[in-house]
């Protein structure tokens, strides 16, 4: 894993020094609210309905054990004893005092975490698969630039004060987990010269209240090239991005009014001009330099199969579910990648108690090579474990409440704070989950239906992901009450789109009703092999409207 | 920010975040804040939501809250109910952790 050098511990805590005295000031009254806020802001505090909300930066979702004993810490010390992972792999605090956030964010500094980048119109913490460097498969391990996009944008002085936010996220992997044509710049590894990693570079993606899939804009961008690509971008959106109408202001919009094709060629005109020159060309000694941070653990040498692990399936009913929809395949022989649901049945998707973080932290010391992922889909992830550990590690996460067997099935769902707790709300979000997440409780019905990822999300800032949920579910609110939209048909993957609205919207009352009566269509209508988002391909809308507007 | 007021509704209260810990606050008749809405004063119309409004701006000036809004209510007696479903959340708690928030306590 990346550790800190003398440059980014100075600057961490230099922040948190300077973010100590803007807190006392504003205390004191040498601050106003007005000018206050904006600094709170870019040190990821908000102010949300119940209380100030703190984020917590986890760069591309990784973090060591005693990184996550920390968050476990601030969380039992500080907050009310448990976080809440985010679609940005991230983690937010919901009940921070103002007065605590300085010594929350000196804790933090101790173990090289933060809140840099969490907040503000700036390049958000770049974000990346969760399956970084140990996925079967991969072209190249997108943490190394994840991380030198990270020292690159941090601090940034002409990207400090952007139009909009500006999220970037990176895969190396033509399986696409990271979700990165629904970013304003998203990054897939491919092959280039002599076997050198390229980037292909799309632009404009997004959600909240204009959903678009990002387009190509840079095919086979040379390692070196990498930054001065970006800047290439950044300079275009900076120059001529809206800013006299926040809902007009993300890259986005700008891609759209010009058409990719001109966003194209104004990018490559400015790449063309040379930006810095030589001084933004990465040196090679640079780039192996971050490399060797992210070089794999020693690794035993094993045989593919475990007996103890296969004895364990045979006999333990329990494990084996989990193990068929919990585990992903490793690279290497022997070893398997753990997915830790933080989505019990009836749970609240993405929270995890001090107890729990702890848990795993102590999992990922013991049997990950001490390291952790944060996956985009508000899940963990030990990226190392051997197969003759698993059954193990299944029993201590069983005993740590983390073991739901549901990764990718219906109850593993994205689902935004809403109105339970976030300011921007229009509508409750976990409660819905929750209710659906219960309907289908029953283990082998959700094997049945499969693949299958719901998003819910409280308001058309879109946090949790509804544009592309193969079932997404928007909350409105209609003079006062509770209505929840359905679109059916997006996807995050490699072959992102955007869903459909299907009709009306529902009342709380009807929206589990709904979803199961899309579910019964599904299954109905499905051909043999067929997840959801395939049939739906096939058969369309037409189907699913009939059945849910057929009686009205 | 959310519009929090209806053109037709008549009565209103106030409320704030106090600026030291984020919690939910209300303007009470005595000029004070309280952590419990049914303590909140009602303003008939809308000449008596800009004199609390006003008693509001003074009190960000000396620090004690931030964010204040009058929002909708319905009088009971003497007492308001929220009318949004955000303000009966922000008045007690997430209604998923009935271990926390103003409903705990």
């Amino acid at each position: 894993m990346y550790r800190y050098d003398e440059f980014d511990h100075t600057i961490v805590k230099e922040r948190v020094t300077e973010f100590t005295g803007q807190v006392k000031r504003r205390l004191a009254g040498e601050l106003t609210e007005d000018e206050f806020k904006p600094l709170r802001l870019m040190n990821g505090l908000y102010l949300q309905l119940h209380a100030y909300m703190l984020r917590v930066a986890i760069p591309y979702g990784t973090l060591s054990g005693t990184q996550m004993r920390m968050l476990a810490h601030v969380a039992r010390k500080y907050d009310k004893g448990y976080g809440h992972f985010t679609t940005r792999q991230n983690i937010q605090y919901n009940w921070p005092k103002l007065k605590d956030v300085p010594d929350i964010l000196a804790d933090l500094a101790t173990v090289e975490m933060h809140a840099i980048q969490t907040s503000g119109n700036c390049i958000r913490n770049v974000t990346s698969d969760q399956y970084a460097g140990v996925a079967a498969g991969e072209i190249d391990d997108p943490r190394v630039w994840a991380e030198i996009l990270r020292q690159w944008s941090t601090f940034h002085p002409e990207y400090t004060f952007l139009p909009r936010k500006f999220k970037i996220a990176v895969t190396g992997h033509s399986n696409d987990r990271a979700a990165i044509k629904m970013h304003d710049v998203g990054i897939i590894i491919v092959e280039g010269e002599n076997g050198e990693p390229a980037f292909d570079i799309y632009a404009g993606g997004g959600q909240g209240r204009t959903p678009m899939v990002a387009h190509l804009v840079g095919e086979k961008i040379a390692a070196r090239d990498l930054l001065h690509f970006m800047d290439a971008i950044m300079r275009v959106y900076n120059m001529h991005g809206r800013r006299d109408n926040l809902y007009k202001a993300r890259i986005k919009i700008l891609v759209h009014a010009l058409g990719a094709e001109e966003f194209a060629r104004q990018v490559k005109e400015e790449f063309a001009k040379g930006g810095a020159g030589d001084d933004l060309k990465l040196p090679d000694g640079e780039i192996e330099r971050i490399r060797a941070y992210f070089a794999p653990p020693a690794y035993e040498t094993l045989t593919d199969s475990d007996a103890d692990y296969e004895k364990a399936l045979a006999e333990d009913k329990a494990f084996a579910q989990w193990a068929r929809t919990n585990l992903a395949d490793h690279k290497v022989p022997g070893y398997a990648l753990v997915n830790v649901s933080l989505k019990p049945i009836g749970g609240i998707a993405g929270d995890a108690s001090d107890a729990q973080m702890d848990a795993v932290a102590d999992l990922a010391e013991t049997f990950s090579f001490d390291e952790v992922r944060v996956t985009h889909e508000q899940n963990l992830t030990l990226p190392d474990v051997k197969k003759s550990d698993l059954y193990e590690v299944w029993k201590r996460l069983d005993a740590a409440l983390l073991a739901t067997p549901n990764i990718g099935l219906i109850s593993d769902m994205i689902v935004c704070p809403g109105l339970d707790y976030c300011d921007l709300a229009n509508a409750r979000s976990i409660s819905i989950g929750q209710m659906i997440s219960e309907r289908f409780a029953d283990l082998d019905k959700e094997h049945d239906i499969g693949e299958l990822k719901v998003k819910i999300s409280g308001c058309i800032n879109a946090c949790g992901h509804h544009h592309v949920g193969h079932i997404g579910i928007l909350g409105v609110d209609k003079k006062g009450v509770e209505f929840y939209q359905v679109t059916l048909g997006g996807s995050a993957d490699e072959n992102a789109a955007v869903g459909d609205i299907v009709g009306p919207a529902f009342t709380e009352e009807q929206i589990v009703g709904a979803i199961e009566t899309i579910v019964e269509t599904f299954v109905a209508n499905r051909r043999d092999g067929e997840i959801f988002l395939d049939t739906y391909r096939r058969i369309g809308i037409d189907p699913f409207k009939e059945t849910l507007y057929a009686a009205a | 920010m959310a519009q929090h007021i209806n053109k037709i509704a008549r009565f209103h209260s106030l409320t704030a975040n106090r600026l030291l810990d984020g919690e939910p606050v209300y303007l009470t008749g005595d000029n004070g804040w309280s952590e419990v809405l049914t303590d909140a004063v009602i303003a008939d119309g809308k000449d008596e939501g800009a004199k609390l409004m006003d008693i509001a701006v003074q009190a960000v000036k000396d620090r004690h809250i931030v964010n204040p809004y009058l929002f909708d209510v319905d009088v009971d007696g003497d007492t308001p109910k929220p009318i949004s479903v955000r303000e009966q959340i922000r008045a007690t708690g997430p209604t998923v952790r009935l271990d926390l928030g103003k409903q705990a306590s």
